[in-house]
């Protein structure tokens, strides 16, 4: 198989399938799963209700409900969540980093300090600490792991714009006397979008763990909405039963990172190629 | 009388090496004042104010009111800062809002816990990465090192509490050869805290690793690929000689840098590997905290982490420095 | 070790080395990939210098490197056969082949900058091949090491050792790396291209002690190299390659007088100087562009261009020369507008040019175009040939797209590239299919002075040529005036009808070709026009007899340089 001119690798078209199936399941759950995510089914940990048809594939949950149909709605909850993040942060950390290294001087080094500054802790501390304050609604949540994120996205999108500012074919159009928008459309975007796809995939992949890993301390997505962080914070205690609840939301979300980390090296692989070759 | 001329020659020399050295810590020490000023920021002045954060929806104004008075919320934010910052410095973080001990008191007991957990899961991760990725590198595209790329490249996308929980179901409740909960208490004996913290330490060192032995692996690349490489392969000098002799001391300083990234890493994993062992750390303390809107425990663990990140961070950058011969002997 | 018949016997006029039907294929995991080096068979005596001469993808680094039983990563030796002393290098056991390299064969690599470890003193890395291979213990081989920098005219013979590679100038890096090879005392010394990344007058003194120091010790020579006149002042014999296939073989005096094979033919005459491509000089007209004491320098550190003055005038080439550091690149950048001048003042048609970019006008900026070094990073590798070269018809002079078509295959032509190109990218194209390319886009703007920076030096010796004279068919048809940015005295000789000599920053010289480059000389113009190596097998004899005296003339004059 081929995909933009290139040959795609086993480990890649594993990961595509992957992310396919799990955006099918968080577009699709409310038709997917048999059961709502929030609808009580049965006992506790026990069988559902005589009367469905439908065996369940993991049981009942601690509430009795659906394990599969929660775990197909968390999906939905979970990948949305990042994606929204993702985007966000990379409208943040492109816009900035664009303009920090077309403007130079002043304006560059004080949003580099600041975020040298937002990078000097570890991410998680920091989101801590502002959760600690502004409490675990969505928006915050949103806002602050995508400006915390973009920090990386800022840092990547002003290397990569001055690295191929130094080009001689941008300096070529600039001697030409093309306007500042031109040269960043025609001459800079389309050379840096191999890298930036990549990245928006790995930005994507953190930003998902984090959030899983924010609901699984109890500090995340609150109930009662399913996301796989904390379901995995709800069905812990199972373990010692020997149960094997709490590893489906968390297998969920180990799937899913390596499917789009399998997809992001084969980018970064082609895209090294390509230009290792000239 | 010449050796001490030539001394004062050696030190002149050196002089450019001991400057660089000595801005990296005042950089250390002035990213660590910007840190304690962030979390303070973030704490105290963000538009969810203290108080209400502390009172949640019993507020009242009269009892805002009242609540910013006790927490001297109603004096200039710079002012409150420079107290903090005072007390902070000889060791006084002030009181839980939760549990009104002194937070260096709750703090101490965790805060050992942690760092022996942090140190223990250290000394089981470096070495056993950088023996791993060194492997890989030698035997570069053998089945050795592809197998281990491709373990690495699965178990770096997965979440520390899905090893966790992996391990105690297969080693704890299955087979019972490690306990599930590692509830030490401060009369734990070293042995038996050993023993108890394995599964939490197993489980950051598998996360750990592959990070490092992956970035070890590439450095070693890189360095393997340079032209005084096939210099001294052309001098006919044996493979393993190869990477002692000519490899490892340049390789050294991006391995470093490797290890204290990873380390700084590991300050997070630590984090959630608590959680998932019930593990009385820092970390756990801090989430309870959070929850809790206990701000003088947030913000001292915070400064905590913050401080050992920034710690990690500037002892990598001072090595690598140390570690560069043009550095070490400038023209 | 013990094997002292062998030893002996080795000053006898024997074959050192004989290879036979050599064969280097690359493989890759999808199977065989190209053939570098087919069928290639030489001799070599002991004592005697072998020249390997080619172009890039000639094969003869490879086969080089075969020599000491080694490939580069992916490369294998599928056939024939290397025998060292009577002994197949192919058949050596590992032990064997390590034993080979360096007491037998040793290498000697075209960037000793990159080549020599930074961690460790040049002492260590030299003396490393006699005390690993247990041949000398630590105290000789310093020793011997320490006459061997005095062989090469190192400076401070007796503690030049104790320093570390980026403490000391590539020149004696490259005379380090030669001590290091010889340190064993080997029977081969294989050196690949070791002069080329040397500045030209640099070059002379390197090749003269390489040439000692293999005559001295009666080492036997394989010299790789793309330069037939350099290669020609060391070797006894020739072997000019080409993809990998031998093209001629002969002693070095045959190759240079009689060359029997098309292709070495036109690798001597073109440098030969047969083609002259001069313009004639052009005195009526007004100057298009005239550079008055222009001083300029980045971020405010020292000058880069110290008060420097040129003309150029319709139908002109104005060559710019200098070695690297000489600033001339930076002259280009600011006539371009890249980097402001701080005081001096550049006309361009009678009217001052803004120092800045952003203050010239539309029409200003095209009528000068500029040709980049490296074609590969001057073409953005994501546009079509439709889009580069018609982006100045339509920028400048706004024109529709089948119009801007029309004039983008008027110009493929113009420069014998197929129209097809049209819609092709410039990773499909070659090297000097690329240069063209950026001419053609210079052409679009349709300007009336083209600055050239080093337009040949990326590209193969004929490659090059060709380009050099496309750009003299252009001046001709177009009336076009070149500003000649290049190191390379041996092209200013025959394409520039004026020529500006530049030294740090400064014009030591200046005015007609012809004049400028006859006696009387500037001493640095001397010592510049003496280092190009020539067609001759005398040439480096020759230079080397009072080169000192230009030498410290040149140190004296630089003082006298006005400020």
């Amino acid at each position: 198989m081929r995909l933009f001119g290139h040959r795609v690798t086993i480990l890649a078209m594993l990961g595509m399938a992957v992310i396919i199936i799990n955006l099918v399941a968080a577009i699709g759950a409310p038709w997917i799963a048999p059961w709502d995510q929030a609808e009580i089914v049965g006992d506790a940990w026990g069988d559902p209700d005589a009367d469905h048809v439908y065996v369940p594939l993991m049981g009942l949950d601690n509430l009795g409900r659906d394990l599969f149909s929660r775990l197909i709605y968390g999906a939905r909850m979970s990948i949305g969540l990042s994606f929204i993040i993702t985007c966000l942060s990379f409208a943040i950390g492109i816009t900035t980093g664009f303009t920090a290294a077309v403007l130079k001087g002043w304006v560059d080094t004080a949003l580099s300090r600041l975020v040298d500054l937002l990078l000097s802790m570890p991410t998680l501390i920091f989101a801590f600490i502002i959760l600690s304050v502004l409490g675990t609604e969505l928006p915050v949540l949103i806002v602050t792991i995508a400006i915390l994120d973009s920090t990386k996205v800022f840092r990547l999108s002003r290397a990569l714009a001055m690295n191929l500012a130094a080009l001689e074919y941008v300096e070529v159009a600039r001697v030409r006397g093309e306007g500042l928008w031109w040269v960043i459309r025609k001459e800079i975007l389309p050379n840096a979008m191999a890298p930036l796809i990549a990245e928006f995939g790995l930005r994507f992949s953190f930003a998902f763990l984090f959030i899983a890993a924010l609901s699984f301390l109890g500090l995340g997505i609150q109930p009662p909405d399913a996301d796989w962080g904390s379901m995995v914070r709800d069905y812990r205690d199972m373990i010692n039963l020997d149960s094997t609840a709490p590893l489906y939301p968390a297998g969920a979300i180990a799937l899913l990172t390596i499917g789009v980390n399998f997809v992001v090296d084969w980018m970064l692989a082609i895209h090294s190629r390509s230009h290792g070759d000239g | 009388m010449s050796t001490l001329i030539i001394k004062h020659k050696e030190t002149a020399r050196l002089r450019p090496l001991l400057r660089l050295i000595l801005q990296r810590l005042g950089l250390g020490f002035g990213t660590l004042l910007a840190a304690s000023l962030l979390i303070f920021v973030g704490t105290e002045i963000l538009p969810g104010d203290l108080a209400s954060a502390v009172l949640q929806n019993s507020a009242t104004p009269e009892s805002l009111a009242e609540m910013r008075k006790e927490l001297g919320l109603d004096r200039p934010a710079y002012v409150r800062y420079a107290e903090w910052l005072g007390n902070v410095a000889v060791g006084d973080f002030g009181h839980s809002l939760a549990s009104h001990r002194d937070v260096v008191e709750e703090i101490t007991p965790r805060l050992k816990n942690t760092v022996f957990l942090a140190v223990y899961a250290a000394l089981l991760a470096v070495p056993l990465a950088i023996v791993l990725g060194l492997m890989a590198a030698i035997w570069q595209g053998g089945i050795y090192d592809r197998l281990v790329n491709f373990v690495t490249l699965l178990t770096i996308s997965v979440p520390e509490y899905l090893v966790g929980y992996i391990l105690i179901k297969y080693l704890s409740v299955r087979y019972a050869w490690f306990p599930s909960l590692a509830n030490v208490t401060p009369d734990t004996p070293f042995g038996d805290r050993l023993v108890l913290t394995f599964l939490p330490v197993l489980t950051l060192t598998l996360v750990v690793v592959a990070h490092m032995m992956r970035m070890t692996r590439a450095s070693v690349l890189n360095i393997m690929a340079s032209p005084y490489i096939e210099m001294a392969f052309l001098k006919g000098l044996p493979k393993w000689q190869v990477v002692v002799r000519h490899a490892f001391p340049n390789a050294l300083a991006p391995i470093i840098n490797v290890i204290a990234l990873n380390l700084a890493y590991l300050i997070v994993g630590v984090v959630v590997v608590e959680a998932v062992f019930v593990y009385p750390g820092l970390g756990q303390l801090m989430v309870d905290a959070v929850s809790k809107h206990d701000v003088p425990v947030v913000q001292a663990a915070g400064l905590i982490f913050a401080a050992a990140f920034i710690l990690l961070n500037m002892t990598a950058d001072i090595l690598a420095i140390v570690s560069n011969p043009r550095l070490r002997h400038p023209r | 070790m013990t094997d002292i018949a062998g030893k002996s016997g080795r000053r006898a006029g024997g074959d050192i080395l004989r290879v036979t039907d050599l064969r280097v294929e690359v493989r890759t995991d999808r199977g065989p990939g190209p053939v570098l080096v087919d069928n290639v068979s030489f001799d070599l005596k002991r004592g005697a210098v072998l020249g390997l001469i080619g172009e890039s993808g000639a094969g003869k680094s490879t086969i080089g490197l075969t020599t000491l039983g080694y490939t580069r990563g992916g490369c294998y030796i599928t056939g024939g056969a290397l025998n060292f002393e009577g002994k197949d290098i192919r058949q050596m056991s590992g032990a064997e082949r390590r034993a080979l390299r360096g007491p037998g064969v040793a290498y000697i690599a075209q960037s000793a900058a990159a080549s020599f470890n930074p961690s460790h003193t040049l002492m260590q890395q030299v003396c490393e091949i006699p005390v690993r291979h247990g041949i000398m213990s630590e105290d000789d081989a310093s020793k011997e090491a320490v006459k061997l920098f005095r062989e090469l005219e190192l400076p401070n013979p007796d503690t030049f050792g104790n320093r570390y590679p980026h403490q000391v100038s590539g020149g004696q890096l490259q005379r380090a790396m030669a001590a290091m090879a010889m340190a064993a005392r080997p029977d081969i010394l294989v050196f690949d291209e070791p002069t080329t990344a040397l500045d030209v007058t640099t070059q002379v003194e390197v090749l003269a002690s390489f040439r000692k120091l293999i005559r001295e010790h009666g080492t036997a020579a394989i010299y790789i190299t793309h330069d037939l006149a350099v290669v020609a002042q060391i070797a006894d014999h020739i072997m000019v390659l080409r993809h990998g296939k031998m093209v001629e073989y002969g002693t070095s005096d045959q190759i240079l007088q009689d060359p029997r094979q098309d292709y070495t033919r036109r690798l001597v005459a073109d440098r030969v100087a047969g083609h002259s491509f001069r313009a004639d000089l052009n005195t009526g007209e007004a100057p298009i562009l005239a550079v008055q004491n222009v001083v300029a320098s980045y971020r405010s550190l020292a000058k880069v261009i110290d008060g420097v003055s040129v003309e150029v005038r319709k139908g002109d080439t104005v060559a710019v020369v200098g070695e690297s550091g000489s600033g001339k690149s930076t002259l280009a950048r600011v006539i371009i507008g890249l980097l402001p001048r701080q005081s001096g003042d550049i006309l361009f048609q009678g009217q001052s040019l803004p120092p800045a970019l952003a203050n010239r006008s539309k029409d200003q900026l095209r009528r000068i175009q500029m040709i980049y070094q490296m074609p590969d990073v001057a073409l953005n590798p994501n546009q079509t040939l439709l889009e580069i070269i018609g982006r100045p018809v339509q920028f400048y002079f706004g024109r529709s797209n089948a119009e801007v078509r029309t004039r983008v295959l008027e110009l493929l032509r113009m420069m014998d590239l197929p129209e097809a190109f049209i819609s092709r990218k410039p990773g499909e194209l070659s090297g000097g299919q690329k240069q063209r390319v950026g001419i053609a886009r210079a052409l679009a703007a349709e300007p009336d002075l083209i600055i050239c920076d080093e337009v040949t030096s990326a590209l193969d010796q004929l490659v090059g040529e060709e380009i050099l004279r496309l750009l003299k068919r252009l001046q001709d048809e177009l009336g076009l005036a070149y500003l000649f940015i290049t190191h390379d005295l041996g092209t200013v000789k025959r394409i520039a009808n004026k020529v500006a000599v530049m030294l740090k920053g400064k014009l030591v010289a200046g005015g007609e070709t012809s004049r400028v480059f006859a006696p009387p000389y500037h001493p640095y113009t001397e010592l510049l026009l003496s280092s190009v190596p020539e067609m001759r097998s005398d040439w480096l004899d020759q230079v080397l007899t009072g080169r000192a005296k230009t030498i410290a003339a040149v140190k004296a004059a630089q003082i006298q340089v006005p400020g």
